[in-house]
């Protein structure tokens, strides 16, 4: 007992001080990326060639990324001897809507805080079903770190559930495999109504890295209705806890 | 000769693998296992003679042995004298039709498109008054990946768990077909998630070696960094997790605190908490610089103090000893005769760790002390994760203060056509292999993927045996065995 004491004396208290100062991510972190077309070479597609995902893609008014496809690889960036990509440290990516997520300047992508109604029926928590669904549990590792000491998203509320029945919403990652298609349609039918679909991680958006496998469905999209939108390849903890806290209306 | 001998990363033609006949092949297998060697790997080279190609190893010497053999569409299975063989002679099965006779159930191992339905597979059965079945997922209550667990049970006593999978099925190893390509070293971090670093290796090794393509000694030094901050990171998160599963939620928290602290130092490096964007094909992308790492290792210093102290908390309370001795035992016959590879291996006293005895570019300079355990039960595999990320600690040291120099990367080269070679990296959940064959363009027409889990899934199924089905979700984090590295 006393040990147990002692170990908690010295472990201190690690809870970020998240939403009141900003989280503190290292330099090398790459959150929403950042455009100056203006500085890109006629004829030049060398991010366009390289990316891994087709995420990019040139316009008229310069290259555009698809944030639902991008893997944040960085090499794009990398690769551009203008430096006309820059990954920001940006941690925050979530949308509302799939066309929010189509980048080509300096913008932050907009999240649509739900209904007032909506938000009564929730009252203060709001309780998910994550689905795992074919990718590499990359984002099944960050959701759960949300449950650490560090993020610990309970205190907002935010917790995730054994069952779809107890259920506000599902969290879907993963592309969706053809193997784990019925299950996530069932899993969703058994979420009582009004309910939630939150697609995490680029796999969850549209395939990611798998997008065209015949293996996979290409994501939530073609399946379910989304309300919310996390990209990342995974995501970072504080990206899904900023979505979700948006989405809520609470930041 | 009727064996290729080659090692960790050294190809060699195709041509120079003997082709044994089917009789003389099953032989000359179980002959080099009774001798001492193991199955590492058994395969299919797809082509117009379809061969079946087995990776012998011996640990004592670092040597691989392959032999192969042309089969049509069956062959005597090897299954009934090499247990080790029975989920590989499934595979084979299901992804290239060639049935191995008298093997006891080839079913389907990952239900690939356009085969058989996973939702209607058959189970194992035991039958018997009082006897009853519990199924469990795909969709499971945590935030876990999705499979299928069928228990036969009598009361509380689990008679077998049979453990079906496939839910993760997403293409990989097909995709990796035609590599190196834009998408290669993306699906090699995504093999499986928790083990980026550990896979990104396997594959770069692979190509290397191909391509004779030799990475810096800075390179190999910040892939161990890699390799060893990915150790540490998923070894003490587990332990938080089994603290978790018996209750006892001070080192719970602590060391889920922990392993974030771990995978941030990952960060800190190449920007990403898993690893990736880090190990590319010749060597790094990042380089650090000295202020960088000494900063690491200051960090590294501090969570290391925190680590020793929340983990001595689990082994002196009396209460997890009790819930962690005797539970789940997987005896060091079984874990031999079903080729169990990494910390559950070693928990059952088999000295075996591919950084020592098939050490690879990676690992030639920087020896690990390899601690090795024996009651083969849930404790020892804790114990043994809390040995692992202590030697890790002790490893780290040396590329984090003389980091070495050269280039971080080195350009590559284009890769020998028709020739063989097999990678192996001991990542944190055992020996990963991947196996690569190029064609005359030389451009990898085949790309086997061996992620320790399939192998050591089984091992689970055994350690469940006669235990109470309650100390399921203890036995199984133990392991914490990949689903989407099983799946691919």
């Amino acid at each position: 007992m006393f040990k147990a004491l002692k170990a908690r004396a010295r472990q201190g208290y690690r809870t970020a001080a998240y939403p009141a100062e900003e989280p503190s991510l290292p330099s090398l972190f790459r959150g929403r990326p950042r455009f100056e077309a203006d500085k890109c070479t006629a004829g030049c597609k060398r991010c366009v060639d390289l990316c891994p995902t087709d995420a990019l893609r040139l316009t008229s008014i310069g290259p555009q990324l698809d944030l639902g496809r991008c893997i944040f690889c960085g090499e794009c960036a990398s690769a551009c001897p203008e430096g006309a990509i820059e990954f920001t440290r940006d941690w925050r990516l979530a949308a509302s809507a799939r066309t929010e997520l189509f980048l080509a300047d300096d913008r932050q992508p907009h999240v649509e805080a739900l209904r007032r109604e909506l938000r009564r029926l929730l009252g203060r928590s709001l309780r998910l079903r994550q689905i795992s669904a074919g990718g590499c549990n990359g984002c099944e590792a960050e959701v759960n770190a949300l449950g650490n000491v560090v993020f610990d998203a309970s205190r907002f509320g935010i917790d995730f559930v054994a069952s779809p029945r107890h259920a506000d919403g599902v969290l879907i990652t993963g592309p969706i495999t053809e193997n784990m298609r019925e299950a996530t349609l069932r899993t969703y039918e058994a979420v009582a109504a009004p309910k939630l679909v939150i697609a995490a991680g680029a796999c969850a958006i549209s395939g990611g890295i798998f997008r065209g496998h015949p293996e996979v469905c290409d994501g939530v999209e073609a399946l379910l209705p989304i309300d919310l939108y996390i990209p990342g390849c995974p995501p970072h903890p504080f990206t899904i806890l900023d979505g979700l806290l948006r989405l809520l209306g609470r930041l | 000769m009727t064996l290729l001998t080659t090692g960790n990363s050294i190809p060699k033609p195709i041509a120079a693998i003997p082709v044994l006949d089917n009789d003389r092949f099953r032989q000359e297998v179980l002959s080099q296992i009774g001798g001492g060697r193991r199955l590492l790997l058994l395969t299919v080279i797809p082509g117009p003679d379809k061969r079946l190609l087995a990776a012998l190893a011996d640990d004592a010497i670092g040597e691989i042995g392959l032999l192969s053999t042309v089969v049509a569409d069956s062959y005597p299975a090897l299954t009934p004298d090499c247990p080790a063989a029975h989920y590989f002679e499934r595979e084979i099965q299901e992804q290239f039709g060639i049935r191995s006779e008298s093997h006891p159930w080839l079913k389907p191992v990952r239900f690939p498109h356009g085969g058989a339905a996973i939702e209607e597979t058959e189970f194992f059965k035991v039958a018997g008054a009082e006897v009853h079945e519990v199924a469990v997922g795909p969709v499971h209550a945590g935030v876990i990946e999705p499979g299928h667990f069928r228990f036969n049970c009598h009361g509380e006593r689990v008679l077998h768990l049979e453990i079906s999978l496939g839910y993760q099925h997403r293409g990989v190893e097909a995709a990796m077909r035609g590599s190196p390509h834009k998408r290669s070293i993306h699906l090699a971090e995504t093999v499986a998630g928790d083990t980026s670093a550990g896979h990104a290796t396997a594959y770069c090794q692979l190509i290397e070696a191909l391509s004779d393509t030799e990475c810096s000694p800075r390179a190999i030094a910040l892939r161990v960094v890699a390799l060893e901050l990915e150790r540490i990171a998923n070894h003490i998160g587990d332990l938080g997790a089994l603290a978790g599963d018996v209750g006892f939620l001070p080192a719970a928290a602590y060391c889920g605190r922990l392993r974030g602290d771990a995978l941030n130092l990952t960060a800190q490096l190449c920007g990403s908490r898993l690893g990736r964007g880090w190990i590319r094909p010749g060597g790094v992308a990042h380089e650090p610089g000295a202020e960088a790492l000494g900063e690491l290792k200051t960090r590294l210093i501090d969570t290391e103090r925190d680590m020793r102290n929340a983990v001595d908390l689990l082994w002196k309370s009396s209460s997890v000893r009790a819930r962690f001795e005797n539970t789940g035992i997987l005896t060091r016959q079984t874990a031999v005769d079903l080729g169990i590879v990494g910390p559950p291996a070693r928990a059952s006293g088999i000295d075996r760790d591919c950084r020592r005895d098939f050490a690879g570019p990676a690992y030639r300079d920087y020896q690990p002390i390899i601690a090795v355990g024996e009651s083969g039960d849930v404790f020892a595999r804790a114990m043994q994760r809390w040995q692992e990320i202590d030697s890790s600690l002790g490893l780290l040291h040396r590329p984090l203060d003389d980091p070495g120099t050269g280039d971080t990367i080195a350009p590559m080269r284009a890769l020998a056509p028709d020739h063989v070679v097999l990678s192996l990296v001991e990542g944190w959940r055992g020996e990963i292999v991947h196996l690569g064959i190029t064609d005359a363009a030389g451009r990898l027409s085949h790309y086997k993927i061996l992620d320790p889990s399939f192998r050591n899934w089984f091992g689970l199924a055994m350690a469940m045996r006669g235990q109470a089905i309650s100390d399921f979700p203890l036995c199984n984090k133990s392991f914490n065995l990949s689903y989407c590295g099983h799946d691919l």
